[in-house]
């Protein structure tokens, strides 16, 4: 039986200061750079949003022969059109042009519904104009196969309005929070809202970081990234769970014991279990960040920062903050209870009681 | 556990994989024996599965009914309507002291103020006789009547012109020839939004300008000396004005009238509209308008490119309207008016009762498309474009792919370290892991959901969920055996252990995935909040059903284990 997890005695509580300290540095270079960002004129915005968030379009060119990135940039400039991204696919023939808002929508006052359709109508259209000065596009149906004289076809098109982009953000936003909300309902009600709120903390936690990441190294931030996002809160709490299922499972049998011990045991108990789910999970993303393609990217780099550090925050932060908080509540009440037969019960905070009424113990 | 049951749980597991495979890949007839080659599978799990527009390419429209605009102009017809029926009640007269005014912005309402000595009850009256006014609240205050649409009306009006506007824009598309078109409310219905997806089109730009081609098609009477004098005309607005008293009465309206040069033009174009350096004064409202309409069509008369008129036919409503109006105005001139410009003037040789035509010079293509939207009806107002995803076939392509090949290898990732890892037992969690992939998709096909790009994303991180779950399970059991149990008791209290964990830690994300469904719009949120839930219900079967099953019959098989391969 292989077992490289045996008899870990880690003290990861008391370590917590280092751990939260790092996490703070960490969240503190983030903030550092949104605000930075922000702050320097004419620098980069905090996030580099994509065109789902912010409006704008994007469009995927297959050329029969690819010119350079500067010819891209210099016809599309010649074509009026300020700012353009250009970006290889993993494939050599392909590329990825974005451009920003059209001017007339971006002026906030001047913003009116035409303008809009402006964007949607003519996104596609200025990039297009200047792609032509490379040759002919193959158009509807045809491809470059079957029009020899075409030098390019635009194979995709995502192209975003201003009040669309908006909508969007508030709708992910929302839905994020609203699923934290559930998330914190349900911990509650299951163990305890000192744990509740450990948990949320956490996911708090990761998802400040994993924007943090997004804004230092300025990936962009699009719909993707929601979905990895929610999903690292799912993970984040999935971990946290399978660490309070095992205190709670723990804090019956070992009433001599203190919380800040059995909590020890029960992250060196499931250690081994975080170590190879883990381990898997990010292998199975990293497979994404390298095979996953452009399209992807933003969701599998979310991804892998974001379950990287919902795994540390769980060991790192949940856990000492639940402590932390049912300690703070066992003190409070033993002051006020003075009977000393229960103070030990009691020490052990709400979630021991539950513990005991609802699981038989076993062993 | 005894034999029987044993028996019982593995028949189980068989008909529910059974139904998951022939799910997957089995046809929807009867099955011939080319489904059960290479070739007959593959056809099948593509004819199966249905793939979003982002894997299989298409068009995504996000577009806007100007909501506002339709209520501005109903009430501007509303306004104009109860005007003339006050005017033109008799017995008593009723005097008017202004013309109806409309509120600007937010408000509809209009009012109408009364002469001297008007009875407001006979007026109110003699609207409500004419006009349908049941959704507006009347005030009154002195001689001034207002009529104002509460905000429930507001709704239920903006829900009927979303509504239409669907319907509408699903018969254009259809008659375009649009395979299996979604059109649905994006958002709360009053929004005004309507999601459209067109799998396989990958250059919208013609089905967008079919869409939003307005066909407001009006017949309206010219203000002009009749026939044999020529219509009267001017060349500029503000000499229409100036034939008018300076300002422009709110039963008249000044359109350019756009002559067309004669058929001159090269095959294949439609003439160059010359600039509408002419103006005519039409009364307003119109005499029939588009909503009238029954057919229209596309017409040549010598077979010519650019040579195309649309000829149109009349409800038997408008045709009785437009009979009895052309008997009365023989020698009058008449435009036909489209999207408010003058298409042609005509004056009215005899009493027509239901067809018309457009004359002009049009091409095949433009006839056909203007002849489409009129017949399908002029939209409530106008649509703008708030979004636009496209996807070509190739692209889609490649996306599966890549998505296919990520999964692929990060499930072999995960199975050769389970193997690995808890050599014997691994076996378990792959046949757990294969069939919970099995059996989401299989999941998909029966609800027919549609697999997106961050579908196949929820289902890695679903299998992600499933291998966590063996995990716990295994290495529960690994405790329980360290901890000096024997065999079959470290499998029971492993599983009933873990149970607890992976419940709490299911339940967990399927409430925040289900959040996540219904918070996430109609946007690539919900394919992965689907996949994800479905991966994870079937987990539950999977991961513990199955695979206790599996141990049972190994501890049943070889009652004198004494080593358990974990």
């Amino acid at each position: 039986m292989l077992n490289p997890f045996d008899n870990i005695h880690f003290d990861w509580l008391r370590r917590r200061r280092l751990f939260i300290g790092v996490s703070i540095a960490i969240m503190l270079a983030g903030l550092f750079s949104a605000v930075g960002r922000e702050l320097v004129p004419g620098g980069t915005d905090s996030f580099n949003m994509g065109v789902d968030f912010q409006g704008g379009t994007i469009v995927t060119a297959k050329f029969r022969n690819r010119p350079s990135d500067d010819d891209i940039r210099t016809a599309l400039n010649n074509a009026g059109v300020g700012d353009p991204v250009i970006q290889s696919t993993n494939k050599p023939d392909e590329v990825l042009i974005k451009i920003p808002l059209l001017e007339a929508e971006t002026n906030p006052n001047g913003a009116t519904e035409q303008d809009h359709t402006l964007q949607v109508q003519a996104g596609r259209e200025e990039v297009k104009k200047a792609l032509d000065t490379f040759g002919k596009a193959a158009e509807g149906d045809a491809t470059l196969d079957s029009t020899p004289d075409a030098a390019y076809k635009i194979i995709g098109t995502d192209s975003v309005g201003a009040i669309a982009g908006s909508q969007l953000r508030n709708q992910a936003v929302i839905a994020t929070l609203l699923g934290l909300v559930g998330i914190l309902v349900f911990i509650a009600f299951r163990y305890d809202w000192t744990y509740a709120a450990g948990a949320v903390i956490a996911v708090f936690h990761d998802v400040i970081m994993v924007l943090s990441f997004f804004s230092i190294f300025q990936w962009e931030v699009n719909l993707t990234v929601i979905a990895a996002i929610l999903t690292i809160v799912g993970f984040s709490v999935n971990d946290s769970i399978v660490i309070f299922d095992r205190v709670r499972e723990n804090v019956p049998l070992r009433r001599n014991d203190s919380l800040f011990e059995i909590t020890n045991d029960s992250i060196n108990q499931t250690l081994s279990r975080t170590v190879i789910t883990a381990g898997l999970v990010i292998l199975s993303v990293l497979a994404l960040v390298l095979f996953g393609g452009e399209v992807l990217r933003s969701f599998s780099l979310a991804l892998l920062v974001g379950l990287t550090l919902g795994t540390y925050s769980t060991i790192a932060i949940a856990s000492p903050i639940a402590i932390w908080w049912q300690a703070k509540l066992g003190d409070s009440k033993m002051k006020e209870a003075i009977a000393p037969a229960s103070t030990k019960g009691e020490k052990l905070a709400s979630s021991a009681r539950k513990s005991v009424t609802r699981r038989p113990v076993t062993r | 556990m005894n034999r029987t049951a044993l028996w019982i749980r593995t028949g189980v597991i068989l008909a529910i994989t059974l139904v998951g495979v022939y799910l997957v890949f089995g046809p929807r007839r009867m099955p011939t024996s080319a489904d059960f080659t290479w070739e007959g599978i593959k056809a099948n799990l593509a004819e199966n599965i249905n793939l979003g527009l982002d894997l299989k390419g298409g068009s995504h429209l996000v577009m806007r009914v100007k909501l506002d605009d339709y209520l501005k102009t109903m009430t501007e017809n509303n306004a104009q309507a109860a005007l003339s029926a006050i005017n033109d009640h008799t017995d008593p007269k009723i005097p008017v002291a202004s013309n109806a005014t409309v509120a600007e912005n937010g408000n509809y309402n209009f009012s109408i103020t009364l002469g001297d000595g008007a009875d407001p009850d006979v007026a109110v009256e003699a609207v409500k006789k004419k006009v349908d006014l049941q959704t507006w609240n009347e005030t009154r205050s002195g001689s001034t009547i207002t009529w104002t649409l509460g905000a429930a009306a507001q709704n239920t009006l903006k829900v009927d012109a979303v509504n239409q506007a669907k319907k509408i824009i699903e018969s254009r598309i259809n008659t375009y020839g649009v395979k299996e078109p979604t059109i649905q409310n994006q958002g709360s219905p009053t929004s005004g939004q309507i999601l459209l997806q067109m799998p396989g089109v990958d250059d919208p730009e013609r089905v967008k300008a079919l869409i939003g081609a307005e066909s407001n098609l009006a017949l309206m009477k010219i203000v002009s000396a009749a026939n044999p004098a020529p219509v009267t005309t001017y060349p500029t607005i503000e000499a229409a004005k100036a034939s008018l008293g300076g300002t422009v009465p709110a039963n008249r309206k000044i359109l350019p009238y756009a002559e067309r040069d004669e058929p001159t033009a090269a095959a294949g174009q439609t003439p160059d509209q010359k600039a509408p350096t002419k103006y005519v004064v039409v009364e307003y409202p119109a005499v029939v308008d588009g909503s009238e309409l029954r057919n229209a069509e596309a017409v040549s008369r010598t077979g010519a490119q650019g040579d195309y008129q649309i000829t149109f036919q009349f409800k038997p409503s408008g045709a009785q309207k437009f009979g009895d109006w052309t008997g009365k105005n023989i020698n009058n001139y008449m435009a036909v008016v489209l999207n408010d410009e003058v298409k042609s003037a005509a004056f009215i040789k005899s009493q027509i009762f239901d067809s018309g035509e457009i004359s002009g010079k049009f091409t095949k293509e433009s006839a056909e498309d203007l002849a489409l939207t009129l017949k399908s009806g002029a939209l409530p107002a106008k649509i703008v474009y708030q979004e636009e995803r496209t996807v070509g076939p190739s692209l889609g392509a490649d996306s599966i792919r890549s998505g296919v090949e990520a999964s692929l290898g990060g499930l072999a990732l995960v199975i050769v370290f389970m193997l690995f890892y808890y050599r014997g037992s691994g076996v378990n969690a792959v046949v757990a892991l294969v069939l919970n992939m099995l059996l989401t998709v299989a999941a998909l096909v029966l609800i027919r959901s549609t697999l997106t790009l961050p579908g196949i994303a929820g289902l890695i991180l679903g299998i992600g969920m499933a291998v966590d779950s063996n995990v716990l399970i295994f290495e529960r059991i690994r405790e329980e055996l360290k901890a000096g149990f024997d065999i079959p008791t470290s499998i029971d209290l492993g599983f009933d252990r873990a149970f607890v964990t992976i419940i709490d830690t299911h339940i967990t994300t399927i409430i925040s995935s289900i959040i996540l469904y219904m918070a996430g719009g109609a946007g690539p949120i919900r394919g992965f909040a689907v996949t994800l839930i479905l991966g994870l219900l079937i987990n539950l079967f999977t991961a513990v059903f199955v695979s206790k099953t599996i141990f049972n019959w190994e501890m049943n098989l070889r009652p004198k284990m004494n080593r358990l391969s974990i």
